[in-house]
């Protein structure tokens, strides 16, 4: 059952991220980024992290994503033109991008009977809920880090409105 | 019964895949789509982590994440609307004043 999950939504991860490498307007790149989110929520879900995967499709797929998508649509963003530039990246970038893949999987795959296995269902530390275990350690021992958080988002909502005025 | 190797190669993937279209795509909000893009590779990492060594504190730290990248993008977004109104333009070949 997890491995027909894992495989359906990772290849539609897969898919998604490949089909914004290969579409040439934002638009299009934005919904497929939007596909690979959702599909990354199931996992975290069949990874045994309720409270990540709605907080991946309430803030990632529907705050930053409506956010992209509003962007692209004021500025009117139209198809992008292949340059120079992206010719040179494009023989620069594509092995350099495949040597970074076959090194990690070569790693996660030779160490793969140490990694273990999961299972669906199961909680990550077998006492509460997810959301009462993240919630406990949050307000507890990192509630310093919690408050500084909300400074950033506070500091990043008047930079937000600062660098978007009309007159700079 | 999933591997956990098999949680870390997806993340790989889709990973290389964020660094290949940073390198390859020319509009800036594409380019800034693919780093979110890594950065969702990178926590799923720390999810399969955390469930593997069954601690919370990698979920904590892809909540944080979260935040972040939600404050990185509503800045980043709001330069690149500033940056458009200045050059008319999202290609980042012609944003290039720093260069010459």
């Amino acid at each position: 059952m997890q491995i027909a999950l894992f495989t359906i939504f990772g290849l539609l991860a897969v898919a998604g991220a490949l089909n914004l490498l290969l579409q040439r307007h934002p638009i299009n790149s934005a919904l497929s980024l939007v596909v690979v989110m959702m599909s990354l929520a199931v996992l975290y879900w069949s990874l045994g992290a309720e409270f990540l995967a709605a907080a991946q499709v309430i803030v990632y797929s529907g705050a930053i994503m409506v956010l992209f998508v509003f962007v692209i649509m004021l500025l009117n963003a139209g198809a992008e033109e292949h340059t120079r530039g992206s010719r040179v990246a494009a023989i620069v970038g594509f092995p350099g991008a495949a040597a970074i893949f076959c090194l990690l999987s070569f790693v996660f795959l030779s160490e793969r009977h140490r990694l273990g296995t999961t299972r669906l269902g199961d909680s990550v530390t077998g006492v509460g809920s997810n959301i009462s275990e993240i919630s406990h350690t949050l307000f507890t021992s990192l509630l310093l880090p919690f408050e500084v958080t909300s400074i950033l988002i506070l500091v990043a909502i008047l930079g937000a409105v600062v660098l978007a005025r009309k007159e700079l | 019964m999933v591997p956990i190797a098999y949680y870390l190669v997806l993340a790989a993937v889709l990973f290389c895949i964020g660094v290949a279209a940073f390198l390859f795509k020319r509009n800036i909000i594409t380019i800034f789509m693919s780093i979110e893009l890594m950065l969702n590779a990178v926590n799923l990492t720390f999810v399969a982590f955390a469930h593997q060594w069954h601690q919370i504190n990698g979920q904590i730290f892809v909540f944080f994440v979260m935040v972040v990248a939600a404050a990185e993008a509503a800045v980043g977004l709001a330069i690149i609307i500033a940056l458009f109104r200045v050059r008319q333009t999202l290609n980042v070949d012609q944003v290039n004043l720093l260069k010459n």
